[in-house]
């Protein structure tokens, strides 16, 4: 099995709210100081999906990532658990776009690695919650897609998974090569072993220009785009709570009930 | 564009009638069609479906294309982009709008690619821009964090919209419309993907979606035996249990109740979080409740600046005081 994974470094989602802030000026936001940016968690949950299938069928992981500024150790964290190869496409022309323009680059970089069965994705970035590049890139490729897995078998050439839906799941057998978008509920990423991060120390990534995978430059990075962000802004909170307090916690909660029913909430 | 006319939305049929998120996107279609001058029309996709068209004329469709086919039984991501790309190129619809739902991210992000087109996800407002007549786009983005608006200049203007994010219309069975059936047209050979079998987590009581009421736990309940009492006081509240995302990842529940950006959207009258911190992910979930109702032992809880009444300390005393307290007063 050879599989390619996209990943994508992004601020920490699970900075507390009153973190984060927002340039009016840049229309960007601004990383909370001291706190580093991560793998988005979906895009490490399509990581752990693609492991457990070389763990069962062995075979080859390469890891895909687009952006500037990508900080070895954080877009090294898939070699540490287990791929086998990172490539970054790491240049100014290739960011500020949209799910379509970084969807193409990406489709050409998976074009020039050539070989692959499966190509995985998070089920959606954890900043633009947009959930459409890994549509994207299959739609290029021209490949079926099965978004939102909780779980993935390769079984006869094919692979079947399990696709999250609202009240339950189904079972989806898919032709390979396929595109597979990956859900929080295919369980916890492994950690990284000793082994894992000092191959990873060991490993530099592979980084191509757009001139490396044969882009057409006006489809690539903010000259690509055909969605244009017009504002980005925090929405306001009226944020006016009222704290029901009592003699001790048993009291509150009384009081709590006693409110509630008082102002028909209840 | 000058050729791209109407709003199509294309609809989800449940159990043989219009699924909420449909009438939802009908009421929105409504509202641009009031601004463009414009008409509204549903595709519904599916086999034996046929029954829908005269609902969604009900709540607001002027015209309802129905491709009603045995290949197109189950969802699947080749036949049903094929066959929204086939009607979408007939019909040339100025905007196309889809739910944010297990089909709409699916279908629409595929669709969008197909049709050479832009699509903007999870959208929670939609408006007409009054010189360009462009679509501006409001969703949510880092986790529900900030907001972005979003246009294109590429038709069909396309968008997912959240449940419940926009109004149905009131039904109106005197409306007339107008059902067109297209053929599907399908090739078996090209649909790649099959639908071997269907797990449904079946739910006692009330649906999550539906309650007015809601009781969720957080990381800080604990393992599944405190749900028990959330479970208890849910029912005697009449409403429904739900929870953030890790008592769900540890199993402690059932994944579908997740509340969330990427789990259920809840907007009952009261919604009551128990030991959960209130991350921007679980509040894109439920911060369309009327009221928030926040338990917790953190004083500085985000969870408090979207809760309208709270208490601070530790859920294992104050949930069982509550629901004693609560069936006194209610007579439960
Ligand atoms: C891309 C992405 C998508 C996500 N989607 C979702 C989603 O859809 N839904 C979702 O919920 N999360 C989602 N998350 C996870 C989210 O970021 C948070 O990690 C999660 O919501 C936290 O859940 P929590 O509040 O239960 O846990 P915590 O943040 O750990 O909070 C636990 C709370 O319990 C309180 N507590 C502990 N013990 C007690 C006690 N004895 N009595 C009273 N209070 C107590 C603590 O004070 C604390 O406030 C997502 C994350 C990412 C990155």
């Amino acid at each position: 099995m050879n599989m390619i994974v996209c990943v994508k470094q992004v601020p920490d989602p699970e900075a507390p709210p009153a973190s984060f802030k927002i340039d009016p000026a840049t229309n960007k936001v601004v990383p909370p100081p001291g706190v580093p940016p991560v793998i988005s968690p979906f895009d490490e949950q399509a990581v752990e999906a693609a492991l457990r299938i070389k763990d069962a069928k062995g075979g080859k992981i390469s890891i895909l990532s687009l952006g500037i500024g990508l900080l070895r150790d954080v877009v090294k964290k898939p070699l540490s658990m287990g791929a086998d190869e990172l490539i970054l496409l790491e240049d100014p022309a290739f960011i500020e776009g949209d799910s379509w323009s970084t969807a193409y680059a990406l489709a050409m970089a998976i074009k020039k690695i050539g070989q692959f069965d499966i190509i995985f994705c998070g089920r959606q970035a954890s900043d633009t919650d947009a959930g459409q590049v890994g549509s994207a890139i299959a739609e290029i490729l021209g490949i079926p897609q099965v978004t939102v897995a909780r779980k993935v078998e390769v079984l006869d050439g094919k692979a079947r998974v399990e696709k999250v839906t609202a009240d339950g799941y189904e079972v989806v057998e898919v032709n390979l090569p396929a595109l597979i978008t990956v859900s929080n509920e295919l369980g916890e990423p492994r950690y990284a072993t000793i082994k894992g991060i000092m191959s990873a120390k060991r490993k530099e990534p592979i980084v191509w220009k757009p001139a490396d995978i044969g882009v057409e430059p006006g489809k690539i990075g903010a000259t690509g785009r055909r969605s244009k962000m017009l504002k980005l802004f925090q929405p306001v909170r009226e944020g006016k709570v009222e704290i029901i307090t009592g003699e001790n916690e048993e009291d509150a909660a009384a009081n709590l009930a006693r409110k509630l029913v008082e102002v028909k909430l209840l | 564009m000058a050729d791209n006319k109407g709003i199509m939305i294309i609809a989800e049929a449940l159990n043989s009638s219009l699924a909420s998120i449909s009438k939802e996107l009908l009421g929105a279609a409504r509202k641009l069609a009031a601004d463009l001058g414009d008409e509204v029309s549903a595709l519904v996709i599916g086999s034996g479906i046929a029954g829908v068209a005269a609902e969604a004329i009900t709540f607001g469709a002027d015209k309802v294309f129905i491709v009603d086919d045995p290949l197109l039984k189950d969802y699947r991501t080749d036949a049903w982009v094929a066959t929204a790309e086939k009607v979408a190129k007939q019909v040339n619809p100025r905007i196309i709008l889809a739910g944010q739902t297990t089909i709409g991210r699916d279908l629409a992000s595929r669709l969008a690619f197909r049709l050479n087109t832009a699509v903007t996800m999870d959208c929670i407002d939609l408006t007409v821009d009054a010189t360009s007549k462009q679509l501006m786009l409001t969703k949510p983005v880092y986790g529900g964090n900030a907001r972005a608006i979003f246009t294109s200049d590429l038709y069909p203007q396309m968008a997912t919209v959240r449940a419940k994010a926009m109004s149905p219309i009131a039904p109106d069975s005197a409306r007339k419309g107008e059902v067109v059936t297209v053929a599907a047209g399908l090739d078996a050979a090209a649909i790649r993907t099959n639908v071997l079998q269907k797990v449904i987590a079946e739910v006692e009581g009330i649906k999550l979606e539906d309650a007015s009421v809601v009781v969720s736990g957080g990381r800080g309940i604990g393992g599944p035996e405190g749900f028990k009492q959330l479970e208890e006081l849910a029912k005697i509240l009449k409403g429904a249990m739900g929870a953030s995302r890790p008592p769900c990842d540890s199993g402690w529940v059932p994944e579908t109740i997740q509340v969330g950006l990427t789990g259920k959207i809840v907007s009952p009258d009261v919604y009551i979080a128990v030991a959960i911190s209130g991350s921007s992910q679980h509040i894109a979930g439920c911060g369309g409740s009327k009221n928030i109702i926040a338990i917790n032992r953190d004083p500085e809880a985000n969870i408090f600046k979207e809760a309208r009444f709270g208490v601070v300390g530790d859920w294992k005393k104050i949930v069982p005081a509550f629901t004693a307290k609560v069936k006194e007063l209610l007579g439960r």
